[in-house]
């Protein structure tokens, strides 16, 4: 080649390569595009056994407990508030990952709240949760965390105060173990669930996890909380208005001329609370709080 | 129209026809589809779908082997042997040679791959079920395998031009792999907080080839349809990529100083 | 004037070399010369000289640093003119899988002939190098001398007008060598021109039109092979016989050389008719008188030595 030849062709190259890269960029988005408005392919997990990947794994076991804790986690996230979604797999690939790796807390932590989480949110099957929390507290039995979850279990989802108390005293007990956790226990033990209890179990819930998506739920569940103390508060204030002036208050401004009120109460979200027709408080219809469904509702203690 | 490849492709089918490891690797995949319909047999019902999804998998695995182990010699062992020394003083351009390599082993691949997945048919008719109209899912599979292995052999002969069989297995390997993942790192980069790290991951999801878009394995086993457009798009994309690589290759090789 | 078969203009080679490849090594330093139409050239020197590393240079394995080089006119940049050049690698490797036949057919595809004209052509050069009876079997299970063939078939498939050839007669044995040259000769017949590189001399002054001399990458003469040999003559050597029982005069017998039953004698030139004299006296049988001609051999390690201790003994194969 000449040297007009040469330069010729390094300019060719030059300009090809970079623009058959974006080419390339161009058309696989339009491929993300066309695979994404196609219908979530069912998902196959076609080897259940835990045992039998164990044994398959040649010994890369939290590699492959990384792997399918990376599925798991992927798993929910693209189902996530997807209408109609359901979570089958869940459980498995959370099973396949705790064999693969006793150790992972995090997996059992995620367990907990989403394999027990109802509706859209997750799986629905809190025995499930419960089986592999146990698991947990049997192959960590140090980890006074997963005592905790088996607690929050046994307390919001299946209402059995007698055992949450149970499990929220040995996590107290466990090395780490927060002493609040024992008062905790005592008052579940003794009054049973209420608002105030499941704030004080939530915001556990929070502080202690560190997945975004547990911190999501739980924030949301603690602002519902909030916001269902707040009603009953501001139920209180009606009564007494229905006391005074005979029905119950169209609006929070009614309760503001009556001056039982102060300022303008908002959810947690920043939206004021209106009156329903029923004279019962509720939530705003242009809020997104969600307050949780059957809550224990013992009155929350007096401000 | 050039044709000077046209005799370097049919000379490295003759190579790959006459080198009895690729007879070994045949065999060895069509005794792995045998073993799926043992497989299959452990569970009622999906013995179809572990003879598929086994069978791809395996004609997709022993493929890959092909297309790497021959591909990363395609052009360092013609250097190592001194074979190119005769054959460049010949009136045939570098590139024409390139190309000429490149189409040789493609067209092994289909050979092979052809033979497999007549294999995997012959393991489907053995099963007992009379061919349904969405076993044609299979052959679109087969296809995207043959787009995917085209691809990894376009990858190993780029590297074949600069670095050492060793060297070009694992380049070629790191890459395929990355593509197989690259919609989960660029996942993982978008569940971080760091804004550097999201972006970092989604330039090399456009960057890398996304060998995830070729797999129709699932689809094919759960008969489910492939839109056309998915196909021609992935032909495309295949095509656009496997050219760049040839034009990155022709570019190295031109000015490669031979020992 | 006819354009010269070769041209070559200051054609430079450096190579990095070093652990960090930093430092360059100049392995063919300016080169300059020009061969003509019909020549047989003859390209010596010794190992590392820079030999291969033209040949390579001119056939487009490799790319040079500086200069340039032409092939009846055309550049050695040019991909056309590979129509008008063959070329034997030294030690040629071939595609073993193949047969003779087949690679001669492989590569007579690059060609502009026809199928049946390429069978046809093909089947001539394995008749004419030889190879007609192994033209079928596979290149693995050639010898040596087989290979080379195989090699010159290669090189002079297209007709070309000129050919490269490296080394064409190493690892031959006599009769190989033999044949090499009878078919150097015969190219020669034909027109073409022949660029062969060798260490040997012999085979140089044997076939040659004009020689270079390459020693360090330079130049070192370029020439007849007549020219390059000074035709000073030293001495004479005397070959000849003593009669059964004779005895050599004492004045000779430190200077005798016995060879079988001959006796060999070296004497200045101005002493030669003085010892003819001497050697008639005590009867003995002249049997030849030839001048000592420092040959190309001598003139080769003379510069070979002058080379040498230029570059302070930096000797590295260029492979």
């Amino acid at each position: 080649m000449t040297g007009t030849m040469q330069m010729r062709s390094l300019w060719s190259v030059l300009i090809a390569v970079p623009s058959l890269f974006a080419s390339i960029a161009l058309l696989q988005m339009r491929i993300d595009a066309e695979t994404r408005s196609i219908a979530p392919q069912k998902d196959d997990l076609l080897l259940r056994s835990p045992a039998a990947i164990q044994k398959m794994s040649f010994g890369y076991d939290s590699l492959l407990a990384d792997i399918y804790w990376t599925r798991a986690v992927q798993y929910y996230g693209a189902r996530f508030n997807t209408k109609g979604a359901t979570y089958e797999l869940l459980w498995p690939l959370l099973d396949i990952t705790t064999t693969l790796d006793p150790k992972m807390i995090v997996a059992y932590r995620f367990g907990a709240i989403f394999l027990s989480e109802k509706g859209t949110a997750g799986a629905g099957r809190p025995d499930l949760a419960i089986e592999l929390v146990k698991r947990g507290i049997a192959a960590n039995p140090d980890e006074w965390h997963l005592d905790y979850d088996l607690g929050f279990l046994y307390y919001w989802r299946i209402k059995d105060y007698e055992s949450a108390a149970k499990s929220f005293l040995a996590a107290s007990k466990k090395p780490n173990g927060p002493q609040w956790l024992a008062v905790t226990a005592a008052r579940v033990a003794q009054k049973g669930g209420s608002l105030e209890t499941s704030r004080i179990i939530w915001s556990e819930i929070y502080e202690s996890n560190k997945d975004p998506k547990i911190r999501e739920r739980a924030l949301e569940t603690l602002q519902g909380l909030k916001a269902a103390q707040d009603e009953m508060g501001l139920d209180q204030i009606a009564a007494e208005y229905q006391k005074r002036f005979g029905r119950f208050p169209a609006s929070v401004a009614e309760l503001r001329s009556a001056g039982l009120l102060n300022g303008v109460p908002v959810d947690p979200l920043g939206y004021p609370y209106v009156f329903g027709p029923d004279g019962k408080a509720a939530l705003n219809p242009d809020s997104a709080v969600v307050i949780p469904q059957d809550l224990n509702s013992l009155p929350a203690p007096s401000h | 129209m050039s044709t000077a490849p046209m005799p370097v492709a049919v000379n490295t089918f003759r190579e790959a026809v006459r080198d009895r490891v690729l007879y070994n690797l045949v065999f060895f995949a069509l005794l792995m589809i045998g073993a799926a319909i043992l497989v299959g047999q452990i569970s009622i019902g999906i013995d179809r779908l572990v003879i598929i999804n086994l069978g791809l998998s395996a004609i997709s695995v022993f493929g890959l082997v092909m297309a790497i182990f021959i591909g990363v010699g395609l052009v360092s062992k013609e250097i190592e042997k001194r074979t190119l020394y005769s054959l460049l003083a010949q009136p045939v351009r570098r590139w024409e040679f390139l190309v000429g390599k490149y189409a040789g082993l493609v067209l092994t691949l289909v050979v092979n791959t052809s033979f497999m997945t007549l294999g995997l048919a012959a393991a489907l008719f053995y099963v007992g079920r009379p061919f349904v109209r969405s076993d044609a899912l299979i052959l679109v599979a087969v296809y995207f395998i043959l787009l995917e292995l085209a691809l990894v052999t376009a990858i190993a002969l780029f590297f074949s031009c600069f670095s050492t069989p060793m060297l070009s297995t694992l380049f070629t390997l790191g890459i395929y792999v990355t593509g197989i993942f690259a919609s989960d790192i660029r996942e993982f980069g978008d569940l971080t907080k760091s804004p550097g790290l999201k972006a970092l991951t989604r330039v090399i999801y456009y960057l890398v080839p996304n060998f995830h878009n070729f797999n129709a394995i699932a689809a094919a086993s759960h008969g489910e349809a492939i839109p056309l457009v998915l196909v021609a798009q992935n032909t495309l994309y295949a095509a656009l990529y496997i050219t760049l690589l040839l034009v990155a290759a022709s570019a190295v090789f031109s000015r490669r100083n031979l020992k | 004037m006819s354009t010269p078969a070769i041209e070559i203009l200051g054609l430079t080679k450096d190579y990095p070399a070093g652990f960090w490849r930093k430092t360059m090594r100049r392995s063919l330093d300016h080169l300059s010369l020009q061969v003509e139409d019909g020549e047989v050239f003859g390209f010596l020197g010794p190992n590392g000289a820079g030999k291969t590393t033209t040949l390579k240079l001119m056939t487009g394995l490799i790319f040079p640093t500086a200069g340039t080089a032409r092939v009846r006119g055309r550049s050695i940049d040019d991909v056309a003119m590979h129509r008008e050049i063959g070329f034997l690698p030294e030690q040629p490797y071939f595609y073993d899988y193949l047969t003779a036949r087949e690679l001669l057919d492989y590569y007579g595809h690059f060609g502009t002939l026809s199928k049946t004209a390429r069978h046809e052509r093909v089947t001539q050069l394995l008749e004419r190098v030889g190879l007609a009876s192994a033209a079928d079997v596979q290149l693995r299970k050639y010898s040596k001398g087989m290979l080379q063939r195989t090699g010159i078939a290669q090189a002079i498939l297209h007709d070309p007008k000129v050919v490269f050839l490296d080394e064409p007669m190493s690892g031959l044995d006599p009769v190989g060598r033999r044949e090499v040259r009878d078919i150097i000769l015969e190219l020669k017949k034909e027109g073409k021109t022949v660029f062969f590189s060798t260490h040997i001399l012999s085979d140089a002054e044997m076939l040659c039109d004009r020689v270079a001399v390459l020693a360090g990458g330079k130049l070192q003469g370029v020439g007849a092979p007549g020219e390059i040999m000074s035709v000073e003559v030293h001495a004479m050597d005397i070959l000849f016989e003593l009669p059964p029982g004779g005895t050599l005069p004492a004045s000779l017998a430190g200077r005798v050389t016995p060879i079988g039953g001959r006796c060999r004698m070296e004497v200045p030139e101005a002493e030669l008719y003085a010892s003819l004299e001497q050697l008639r006296r005590c009867e003995a049988r002249i049997l030849s008188v030839s001048p000592v001609r420092p040959t190309l051999e001598d003139y080769f390690l003379r510069m070979v030595g002058k080379q040498q201790t230029a570059s302070r003994g930096v000797e590295v194969a260029v492979r």
